[in-house]
């Protein structure tokens, strides 16, 4: 098995309480269930959209959001998969797509090659 | 844990009611943006973590802080609720008055004081039912409109005026001081009854939908009653016809999914709890000197309630309640239940002299039950041609799926009864 990082991209837009609870219960459902699967290395973490970035050598220090909505990241999960492949199948089941959202599916570079 | 069904929208009616009495009326926008961020973050959290323990004390005290760092931040820029004024300017006052704002009293006070608010004279009625579901029940304009079975940019157009003439009523219905409270409390009660009315009569198709606005209507309702100066007797008869009619729900529908005529429900289905609720609420009413609609429509529900067998109707009862609902609120629809009960008890061919009698009944030439009405008086008269015909006209008007279907068999039966003539 081998380590894969999905970056939650966009996805945020206004909608009714009652949507937005619809789409929160279809998040519970569909980490619970890649958990059950194991393929959950850590379940990982909601990013807030704002935030500083510090950048180049004077340090300079500027408030977020750094990119347009629809490329801000909200958050991370570490999972457990046998190639880059089953890593990348195994996010279409995310309801970040409903939502007009993306997963960047990312291999967790290992010590050992 | 798994978060109730509909938390989030009941939340936001809470939420935003007590923003708004922070922020003032003239605020309204702003107060919704906090609730659409606060349910932003719950959602971004607890996808990850899992819902909390208490997840309406989680929103209520996310939506207090960020109503801190709005009121910090921009108390230089803004006005905010007039009555609270100062309280708010100093740091010394804010926290304190602001966590009492949050307390549960506090609350359900804001609800009331929106509700009322809400049902604002210069609006029509239309217009407070979508607003009272919009700002109390947290539903989106899409959902109002498919409850109400309208368009989307209408019901916008409805609700978008309806906030203009909220927020230039520069501060909330005042409950406590010197507001005519029991002058409004009329326009909220009907606001309540006909929010109730679209959910159990509406043309929703989605009955899902339907049982919600009833399930609003009463929970609001449920309010008045908790208040000393809101619970009057008409508020307890509003609750007990609520009661009365939500206890037969279970029964209009059979197992199949088929609309069942009241004389057809099983009434063995039909919620006991809830019609022995209504039964108290009803005994509760009547106290005082006023009569009204609600209190006629609760007490018809109850002689229903009370028949085991829809042949131990006491319909004499009920025709006598008609006539008294038509000489305080006279209405086509009420006219045509009247001619209905009066074919129960005198027979079919009375029943369609009184149809035939009622004064404005072109305003029910798009309610397929009047027609249906028509038809099963003309069917148990045995003229089985004419009620095919009426029962033709009201399958060509039906509202949805579920109507046109109960009408498609109504048609049927006649077919069968009408001899071949061609």
């Amino acid at each position: 098995m081998s380590e894969f990082v999905y970056l939650y991209r966009g996805g945020e837009a206004d909608r009714s309480p009652e949507a937005a609870q619809q789409i929160m219960q279809k998040w519970m459902t569909w980490l619970k269930d890649l958990g059950a699967k194991g393929h959950i290395k850590d379940q990982g973490q909601p990013l807030d959209r704002t935030g500083k970035l510090v950048k180049g050598k004077q340090k300079t220090v500027t408030d977020g959001p750094f990119a347009e909505t629809k490329d801000v990241i909200g958050g991370y999960t570490l999972i457990e998969a046998r190639d880059l492949d089953q890593a990348a199948e195994l996010s279409k089941g995310c309801p970040i797509f409903e939502v007009d959202g993306s997963v960047e599916v990312r291999p967790v570079m290992k010590m050992s090659m | 844990m798994e978060p109730s069904d509909h938390l989030f929208r009941r939340e936001a009616g809470r939420m935003v009611a007590t923003l708004t009495r922070i922020f003032g009326v003239h605020n309204l926008a702003l107060a919704e943006d906090v609730v659409q961020d606060a349910f932003c973050r719950a959602l971004e959290v607890w996808k990850f973590r899992g819902v909390p323990e208490n997840p309406s004390a989680w929103l209520m005290a996310t939506a207090k802080n960020r109503a801190l760092d709005v009121v910090r931040r921009e108390r230089t820029a803004r006005t905010f609720a007039p009555e609270l004024g100062r309280l708010l300017e100093s740091e010394w006052t804010l926290v304190p008055v602001v966590e009492e704002l949050f307390g549960a009293t506090a609350i359900k006070d804001d609800q009331l004081r929106m509700m009322f608010s809400c049902c604002h004279p210069r609006l029509p009625e239309d217009a407070q039912v979508a607003l009272v579901l919009h700002i109390l029940c947290g539903f989106s304009v899409s959902e109002i409109a498919s409850a109400f079975v309208s368009s989307h940019p209408a019901i916008e157009k409805r609700i978008s005026r309806a906030k203009k003439v909220l927020a230039a009523s520069k501060r909330l219905f005042d409950i406590v001081g010197d507001d005519d409270f029991s002058g409004r409390l009329p326009a909220v009660q009907r606001a309540l009854y006909l929010l109730f009315n679209e959910g159990y009569h509406g043309a929703s198709p989605e009955s899902a939908v339907r049982a919600e606005l009833c399930q609003e209507a009463m929970r609001l309702t449920g309010l008045l009653l908790d208040h000393p100066l809101a619970a009057t007797p008409a508020t307890h008869a509003l609750a007990a016809l609520m009661c009365l009619h939500a206890a037969r729900s279970p029964a209009r529908v059979d197992s199949a999914g088929q609309l069942m005529s009241l004389f057809d429900q099983d009434r063995s289905r039909w919620d006991l709890r809830l019609a022995a609720e209504g039964q108290r609420l009803l005994d509760l009413s009547a106290t005082g000197t006023e009569l009204t609609e609600y209190h006629i429509e609760a007490a018809i529900a109850s002689v229903h309630a009370t028949a085991l067998h829809a042949e131990d109707t006491d319909w004499g009862k009920i025709v006598s309640l008609y006539n008294t609902l038509m000489a305080i609120r006279p209405s086509p629809v009420v006219a045509l239940n009247r001619a209905i009960a009066i074919a129960q008890l005198e027979g079919p061919e009375r029943g369609l002299e009184e149809i035939h009698a009622i004064a404005g009944s072109d305003r029910l030439a798009a309610y397929p039950f009047y027609f249906a009405a028509l038809a099963e008086l003309e069917l148990r008269s045995g003229r089985q041609q004419a009620a095919h015909e009426h029962f033709q006209t009201a399958l060509a008007i039906a509202r949805n799926p579920m109507e046109r279907q109960f009408l498609q068999r109504r048609v049927a039966a006649c077919t069968n009864l009408v001899p071949q003539t061609r």
